[in-house]
């Protein structure tokens, strides 16, 4: 029974978003409600290492950006299909996940911390000189026409990312009820005692690192039939990073919930806020917020409505 | 006469060129309880933590069982039955004190109790907190609790492990005399259940009363063993502590 | 084609460069491997540092290291606000790990939005009289834009050692991290002692960051490609010690100047990451570590 309803209300969102795309409405609202989806993969997928496990990641750019451009070379060379697209990116950029953990986590956190940051600029610095995928100067995909019952394109890309938005947080919320969940808090909690009592950090810990990873890998796979334009600059954006931290850490770590709502109410913001202001001057505003955050409210706004509202059970 | 436990066989440690662990040995028997003293910077934490696995060591054997667990990862000694103790405690900071037995309840005893269900961790951590008299605070956020509590909760978690030997790491340290007495107590309950406990104290009177052998760690070296009587009559001892 | 002039003049290249690179390290020798603040947001603290300079250059056509001596007390002073709101908020609390980090990771963005929004994207750099020159030793060549800058960090280094090896302020900013107690027993506070040390960490990124835009163009970004620079140097040279930051500073400028040279210059950048990551995995407490 427990298990049912998050199931059932996860299901329904999918099913809410499909009638969505049915009822038509202006294209550009698919486009930006895309991106916030996106960015409830992404900030789930941080929070799993980050807020639950306790181990900050950086580089969030660079897992995406490998989803991406697995996508754009199966692309190019098989004319894969999006679901294998989305496997592929996830795989490749979990593996990533397993292989920085591995030379990484066995010393402090920090390491692993400074680790993903300059990962991102090496991979990107990979990205602009391998010319297979267009370099600096990026590569144009072309997108499908319109799917099965979709208007367009995008509306069944949207679709997709709510569906794969559901999936991650389904997986954060068995995660954190589970076994390894508490494991992983322990982790948190002190990692010395942790391991003193018999819970296998290393692995656990690589565990998180590779399933964090190839949900971020999961959320670039799409990527490049969204853009139609993939280029470094834009893959590997500043943005991600910023964003799939801030969205965690504002909404509240040790749930599945607080990134969510992160994302929702982050993400939201910044696409209006798009229109109106410069991206520069967003980022900074994001940067500003998050700071407040980390040290005025450190439970997020989770957190907060906790100490508003008394116990709360998720 | 009861198996040999713990067999420390010519352990040493280095930290860079400080030898914090000269080739120690020692042997803990089944059921024993066993003192573990010395000045400050003897190296008793940095033996504890060799024997435990959180340090490696850099040479010698450590055998539990009779199964040389040298190089195995602390979790996994753990898992074949060796718990203990944090100088400082180590809880964890966001779960309640329930909580925090149910970590080891579910990752390190299982591995030795071939084969029980994992239901009824909350019961069994109950049991337990019953046991070291904590059972009221059960629901309390672990860093609530004041001195004494946190080092309960500390026995009761290296408890929740189920071990075979349960080391203790200056669990009495800043605690006022009844105090002391309450921790005792739980200590002798414990080895009455036929856990086997190495004690590391500079409380004397505690010391002296609870351990049938006593080891005295001195610069890295073992000093002096014997009974509680022999070390305390021990010159060596007397140096070690006062100086000359 | 390969000559051993040409070698010969990357390699003393990568040597200049290296002395340039301890004056971008120091600070995190200091901040990271003496006092424990993992302070990612300092290379955007030097970047900072490079558009003062770069501000009073074309504003007052000040030479840009007399600015950076000149600002080095503000930045100082940035140090110890920053540091007051770190101890504050997350030292204190034991929560330094996670939520250190993100402050700081915040800290950086902030600045470099901050500059970006300012200055904007275009490449900035300064006139001194002295760029643009270079001697001639036999033959190697020596852009008087390197020396300078490598000539300046080699005295940061040598005042940085002093300070540290003679004073006691600087001795207690070695020991801090190791023995508070002995600190106190002393009559010194670890938390001011710590307070001076990162202020003089950030300090030092005053006259850091006017050494960078002598070397070439700035622009609010580039301080990404030093965060992979400085934490390998600090972790191969050894957590806190001054001598190896300059060791593994000029082995880091060689390693990406022959990298540059012979493979192409956007390589450079994945030289670092590449020793930080041999590094860790290695010798985490590098050459000459404690």
């Amino acid at each position: 029974m427990k298990r049912a309803v998050p199931l059932a209300t996860g299901l329904g969102v999918v099913v809410v978003a499909l009638l969505l795309t049915r009822l038509g409405g202006n294209p550009y609202y698919y486009f930006a409600a895309y991106v916030i989806f996106q960015y409830v993969v992404l900030a789930t997928a941080w929070n799993i290492l980050g807020g639950y496990t306790g181990y900050v990641n950086f580089g969030s750019a660079a897992f995406f950006a490998l989803g991406a451009y697995t996508a754009v070379v199966l692309i190019l060379q098989f004319k894969a299909p999006l679901p294998v697209l989305i496997l592929a990116g996830g795989l490749v950029a979990g593996f990533l996940g397993l292989g920085i953990g591995y030379l990484t986590l066995r010393l402090r956190g920090v390491f692993f911390s400074i680790a993903t940051l300059a990962l991102a600029v090496v991979l990107q610095t990979m990205v602009v000189n391998w010319e297979y995928v267009g370099g600096a100067r990026g590569i144009n995909v072309v997108r499908p026409a319109a799917i099965l019952w979709f208007r367009t394109y995008v509306e069944f890309l949207f679709v997709v990312m709510v569906l794969l938005a559901v999936v991650s947080a389904t997986v954060a919320w068995w995660l954190q009820h589970s076994w390894i969940g508490r494991g992983l808090a322990a982790i948190r909690d002190n990692e010395e005692a942790a391991e003193c009592m018999g819970v296998p950090t290393l692995r656990l810990k690589l565990f998180a690192t590779t399933v964090s990873g190839f949900l971020m890998g999961v959320a670039g796979a799409p990527f490049p039939y969204y853009v139609t334009l993939v280029e470094p600059a834009s893959a590997f954006d500043l943005n991600y990073a910023v964003n799939s931290l801030a969205m965690p850490m504002i909404g509240g770590t040790t749930t599945w919930v607080g990134p969510v709502i992160g994302a929702v109410l982050l993400g939201t913001a910044q696409q209006v806020a798009t229109v109106t202001i410069s991206s520069a001057l967003n980022l900074l505003i994001v940067g500003v917020v998050l700071v407040a955050f980390v040290i005025l409210a450190p439970q997020g706004i989770v957190g907060l409505a906790r100490k508003v509202w008394g116990g709360r059970a998720t | 006469m009861a198996g040999t436990l713990l067999d420390v066989q010519n352990v040493t440690k280095r930290f860079g060129g400080f030898t914090a662990l000269n080739e120690v040995n020692l042997q803990v028997h089944e059921g024993e309880r066993f003192g573990l003293i010395g000045p400050n910077g003897s190296g008793k934490t940095t033996l504890i933590n060799c024997v435990s696995g959180s340090l490696p060591n850099d040479g010698g054997r450590v055998l539990f069982q009779g199964r040389d667990i040298t190089g195995l990862p602390a979790h996994q000694r753990t898992r074949l039955g060796i718990a203990r103790t944090f100088q400082i405690p180590k809880p964890f900071p966001s779960m309640t004190v329930l909580q925090n037995l149910c970590i080891p309840l579910e990752y390190a005893a299982p591995a030795r109790s071939h084969g029980a269900p994992r239901d009824d961790v909350a019961a069994e951590a109950m049991e337990i907190l019953r046991l070291i008299g904590l059972q009221a605070k059960a629901d309390v956020p672990s860093i609530g609790l004041n001195q004494i509590e946190m080092r309960k909760l500390e026995l009761a978690r290296a408890m929740a492990a189920k071990p075979r030997l349960l080391i203790s790491d200056e669990a009495m340290a800043g605690l006022s005399s009844a105090e002391v007495d309450d921790i005792l107590a739980n200590l002798f309950a414990l080895n009455e259940r036929g856990i086997t406990i190495i004690m590391i104290e500079h409380i004397m009177r505690a010391v002296m009363r609870f351990s049938e052998r006593i080891i005295v760690l001195d610069a890295g070296e073992k000093i002096a063993e014997g009974t509680p009587d022999q070390i305390l009559h021990n010159p060596a001892v007397e140096k070690a502590y006062l100086g000359e | 084609m390969f000559s051993f002039d040409l070698l010969l003049n990357v390699v003393v290249a990568g040597v200049l460069l290296g002395g340039f690179y301890a004056a971008v390290s120091l600070g995190i020798s200091l901040s990271f491997g003496l006092l424990d603040v993992v302070n990612i947001a300092h290379p955007v603290f030097v970047i900072l540092g490079s558009y003062a300079a770069y501000a009073a250059n074309s504003s007052f056509g000040l030479d840009p290291i007399l600015t950076g001596v000149l600002f080095t007390p503000l930045f100082y002073l940035l140090g110890v606000a920053v540091y007051r709101v770190y101890y504050a908020s997350f030292e204190k609390k034991g929560e330094e790990s996670l939520r250190g980090l993100v402050f700081f990771f915040g800290l950086m963005f902030i600045i470099e939005v901050a500059l970006l929004l300012t200055f904007g994207v275009d490449y900035r750099l300064v006139e001194a009289s002295y760029i643009g020159e270079s001697l001639r030793i036999g033959s190697i060549g020596i852009a008087l834009r390197l020396l300078v800058p490598c000539l300046v960090g080699l005295l940061m280094t040598a005042g940085l050692y002093l300070f540290l090896g003679k004073t006691f302020y600087g001795k207690a900013v070695m020991g801090v991290s190791q023995d508070s107690l002995a600190l106190r027993l002393m009559g010194a506070d670890p938390i001011r002692i710590k307070t001076i040390g990162f202020g003089l960490a950030i300090a030092t990124a005053s006259l850091a960051g006017a050494l960078l835009i002598l070397i070439g163009p700035v622009e609010p970004s580039i301080g990404r490609e030093y965060i992979g620079r400085v934490f390998a140097i600090t972790v191969l040279g050894g957590m806190g010690s001054i001598g190896g930051t300059l060791v593994a500073s000029i082995i880091l400028g060689v390693a990406e100047s022959l990298m540059s040279t012979f493979s192409g210059p956007s390589w450079a950048v994945a030289v670092s990451f590449s020793i930080l990551l041999v590094g860790l995995a290695v010798r985490p407490a590098g050459l000459f570590g404690r």
